[in-house]
This record gives structure tokens, sequence and C-alpha cells, in this order.
């Protein structure tokens, strides 16, 4: 097998004296599209988070891979209220992105501002850069947030529900988008879902959580187990 | 109106207000938006409390208030960050708590004089040819570290989880935008006000939000009409002998009013284009 990407090793993860998550181990390996499912509350932000370098787990390490640094991470984050009536064009959102790679540089370089275009373009949204983002529909301020994650990196991407509240054809497209983004770019991808039956279609690792791991393995095994037929049919 | 050029002490206000103005402008759109509106109210109580017992004690007013404010802003993004006491009232706790102690040492002292007045309502007379020259540095400082981190400050002002994870020290930049705010509130404060510097902060960013989608042009534009309407405040205390400050914001209401007005006449004009536009990029 080969030497995994990011390596999980026996995370304690919680916050103040409350652990949410116990002895959490897992592997992701290049080129992965792993999703992390569960119940409301089952710690899978928390995880994500944890993974992202936002929060410091109690025990165990996350290890990198030589070849990839924290930095080379992509992040999507939960929609935060202050962005719903932000004025900021899309054009300045994907540019955002670009700031971990100039950290002495203050302004955008020309070579920012082509990958900017570039992702906006791959994402269909390059007519909308000059919009403002919080007059944007919900599929369409994902698919900004998608094209600033690709901007900070085209190694790994963390996202964390990137489709809450949003209906279920959009819901799709953004999974078809997300795939596309894999398969193509061979990014990997880590992502958190509420939506099983979208995860099992598109992921090809399942890591299900629920205070402890419950299940962690190829999607394929994971719709033939109990938990994964229980959970699937649940909804 | 244009005699009143001519006078050495407007010059000195034209000067300083105006970068103050500009200061004010660019940070109260990041403070805006970050739902830190009240920072600014908070941190001008702390400077008055830190000017009166200046002026009680014989102390530089400005050399001892700017520390003092600088420091109560790390306590306000302390305090704000845990989450035991909520941003809003963490900022009531120290703004009264701060005023409540400089009231106590004036009245120990001497008593609500003529400088401790100003320092509430703002006089144009105040800054003196000393302060000049403090306040030209200070705020020009504030100006180019303001634009050198433009880029991140926005980052951290849209999405600071997003920013965190790409590796920006958030802390480092918010901690950023509360020293520049520090310092801007107690460069302005004595011409426009402890009581009214705030609104310095929130009146440009809320009026150009109406009008401006587009960060940079909300910056911008934020930043024209806070030197227009301290122009136009000055020249109008000027002729009715109003105090600066007061006068000021009363123009800035107004330009906020017509604001408003354009952006609602705007939405019922262009409501039928955008639901178009809408659905056609869908």
């Amino acid at each position: 097998m080969k030497k995994p990407l990011i390596s999980c090793k026996n995370l304690f993860i919680g916050y103040e004296n409350i652990t949410v998550l116990e002895d959490i181990s897992f592997d992701i390996q290049r080129g992965d599209y792993l999703c992390i499912v569960g119940e409301n509350g089952a710690g899978k932000s928390t995880l994500i988070k944890c993974l992202a370098g936002l929060k410091k787990p109690m025990s165990g390490s996350i290890e990198f891979a030589d070849s990839i640094s924290r930095r080379d991470i992509g992040y999507l984050p939960q929609q935060t209220a202050i962005q719903r009536d932000f004025p900021a064009s899309v054009r300045e959102v994907v540019l955002s992105g670009c700031l971990n790679n100039s950290r002495f540089i203050p302004f955008y370089t020309s070579a920012d501002k082509a990958k900017a275009e570039a992702h906006m373009k791959e994402l269909g949204i390059e007519q909308l850069a000059n919009h403002s983002y919080s007059e944007l529909s919900g599929g369409q301020q994902q698919r900004v947030l998608l094209a600033r994650a690709l901007c900070s990196s085209n190694k790994v991407l963390i996202l964390d529900e990137p489709v809450t509240g949003l209906d279920p054809l959009v819901t799709s497209d953004i999974y078809s988008i997300i795939g596309n983004i894999n398969q193509k770019h061979r990014i990997t991808i880590i992502m958190v879902s509420h939506d099983v039956d979208m995860a099992v279609k598109w992921s090809n690792k399942i890591l299900h959580v629920k205070h402890t791991v419950q299940f962690f393995g190829k999607t394929t095994d994971y719709s033939k187990s109990t938990l994964g037929k229980s959970f699937m049919g649940r909804g | 109106m244009l005699e009143m050029l001519s006078y050495p002490f407007i010059q000195r206000a034209l000067i300083v207000g105006t970068l103050v103005s500009l200061c004010s402008a660019l940070l109260g759109v990041n403070l805006v938006l970050k739902r830190y509106s009240m920072i600014g109210d908070g941190l001008s109580h702390v400077a008055f409390s830190a000017m009166a017992v200046a002026t009680v004690m014989n102390w530089a007013p400005l050399t001892m208030a700017i520390p003092v404010v600088v420091a109560a802003s790390f306590l306000l993004l302390r305090l704000s960050g845990n989450s035991k006491i909520k941003g809003d009232s963490a900022i009531a706790l120290v703004s009264t708590g701060a005023l409540a102690i400089g009231i106590f040492i004036i009245s120990m002292r001497s008593g609500i004089n003529t400088d401790i007045n100003n320092y509430m309502f703002g006089s144009v007379l105040a800054i003196s040819k000393s302060d000049v020259a403090l306040s030209v540095i200070l705020s020009l400082t504030v100006l180019v570290l303001y634009v050198l981190f433009y880029n991140k400050i926005f980052a951290v002002t849209f999405d600071e989880s997003f920013a965190r994870a790409t590796g920006i020290r958030v802390e480092f930049y918010n901690m950023l935008i509360a020293v520049l705010t520090a310092v801007t509130i107690v460069l302005g404060m004595r011409m426009i006000g402890a009581l009214l510097i705030s609104s310095l902060i929130i009146f440009p960013a809320m009026s150009s939000m109406r009008l401006f989608k587009c960060f940079r042009n909300v910056v911008i534009c934020s930043a024209a009409i806070s030197v227009v309407c301290f122009f136009s405040g000055v020249a109008l205390s000027y002729e009715y002998s109003a105090p600066t400050g007061a006068s000021v914001v009363i123009i800035n209401i107004a330009v906020f009013a017509v604001f408003c007005l354009v952006d609602y006449l705007r939405g019922k004009f262009t409501a039928k284009d955008a639901s178009k536009s809408i659905i056609k990029h869908n």
C-alpha cells in the first residue's frame, strides 16, 4: 500500500472537557474522494476543522505526506451570517483564495489574476465575475467558494457540507462538479455530507462517525454493510 | 465662507480631519461588516477617560491616550473572542467602566472644565500646533498599513475560517484592525467628540453600502463620502458657529438619507431587470 497523503492516528477531539470524537484513525490516499457521514451532531464538522487546521485535537496526530503541507489544503467552510449581506464581487472573493501563496506580496500578481479567471471559467461563473456575491443564488455562491478553494490549493480540498439548503437539482450539480475536480485534476477531496445517497454515488471512500469510527473503507463495501444500508434507507 | 481657510486653527483642523476621516472611513467598512460597529463607541469612551485623566494630571493627552486605547482594543478583542462574555456586552463593560473611572478621577481633582467638555462634544480648536505633526504621521501610518494589507484584511473580514485555513494569521489582522481603529479614534475624537466619533466610522460605510456591492468600490466611496462630509461639516459649523463634530455628523445623516433614497428608487426601477438576469444565469 502507498504511503498515505494524510494520516490521522488516534485523534481525540472535543470542546473544553467534553470529548466529541474518540480514537479516530484513518488514512487518505492521493486522489481519494472521501465523504464523512453521520448523524447531526456526530462531530463531522469538528473533525474536518481539525483537518483544516482550525482546531487542535486533544490528543493524537494528523500527519501529512512530504509532498504536501498544511498550506496545500483548500477549504470550503460553511457559510456565515456575515457573508449574506457582504458587499463583495465574485472576482474579489475568488481572488482572495490566492493569498496564501503570496504571503509577502501585498497585492495580487497577474499570475494570481489569471488563475482566478481560469477557475471561474472552469466552474462556469466567469460571466458573474463583476456581480455581487451576496446577490447570487445558493448554487452559484457555492461555485464561487469552490473556485476560491481551488485558487488556494491544487492538491487537497476540504469541504464542510457544501450543499446545505440547496435544492436537489443544484445539489447533484455541485456533486458532479466536485466529482469532476477530483477526477480531472486528481485533487483529493475530503467532504462532510448530509446527503448519504449522493455521498455513496460519488465518493470512493466513506468515513461514518458517531463518537467513534463506525465505518471506514471503500464506498462499495459501505453500501453493502448493515450500517450503510440502514443509514441510507433512513432518508 | 472662504475666509475661514485663512485661520490657522481651521487649516490645522482640515489637515488632521481629512486624514482622520479617510482612516475612519476605510476601517469603518471592515468594522461594520465584522459587526464591530460599537467598538468605535467603546474605545472613544476609554479615550475620553484617558485624555481627561491626562488633562487633570497635566500630562500630554495624545501620547497618554493612544497606548491606553490600544490596550483597551486588545482587551475588547480578547473579550469578544471569549464565549463567556459576548461581544456587545464586552464593549459595554469596558466603555462604561472606563468612563466611570475617568469621571471619578476628574471630579476628585478639578471637576468638569472646558477641556473635558471639549473631549465630550469635540472642538475645532482642540488641535494644537504640536498635535498636527503627530496626528499626520500616525494617520498616514494607518492609511499606508491599510493599503498594504488591504487584500488580507478583506479575506479576514469576509471569511475568517477560510483565511485561517489558508495560513493567514487571522489574529494578527484582527489585532491590526483594532490597533488602527484605536489610533484613529484618539486622533479624531478631540475634534469630533467622544460621543460622536463612532458615527465617523459607521455612517460613510453604511451610506456607500446602499449603492455599491463590490468591496473595493464600497471602500473608495466611503472614503470619498467621509472627506466630503468632513469639509461640508466644517463649513456648516463655521457658518452657524456650531460644534464641528455635530455638524459633520449632520451632513453624514443627510448623505445617508440620500443614498437610501437612491437605493430604494433604483430597486424599484430595476427589480424587473434583476430578476430576469438571475433567471438567465441559472
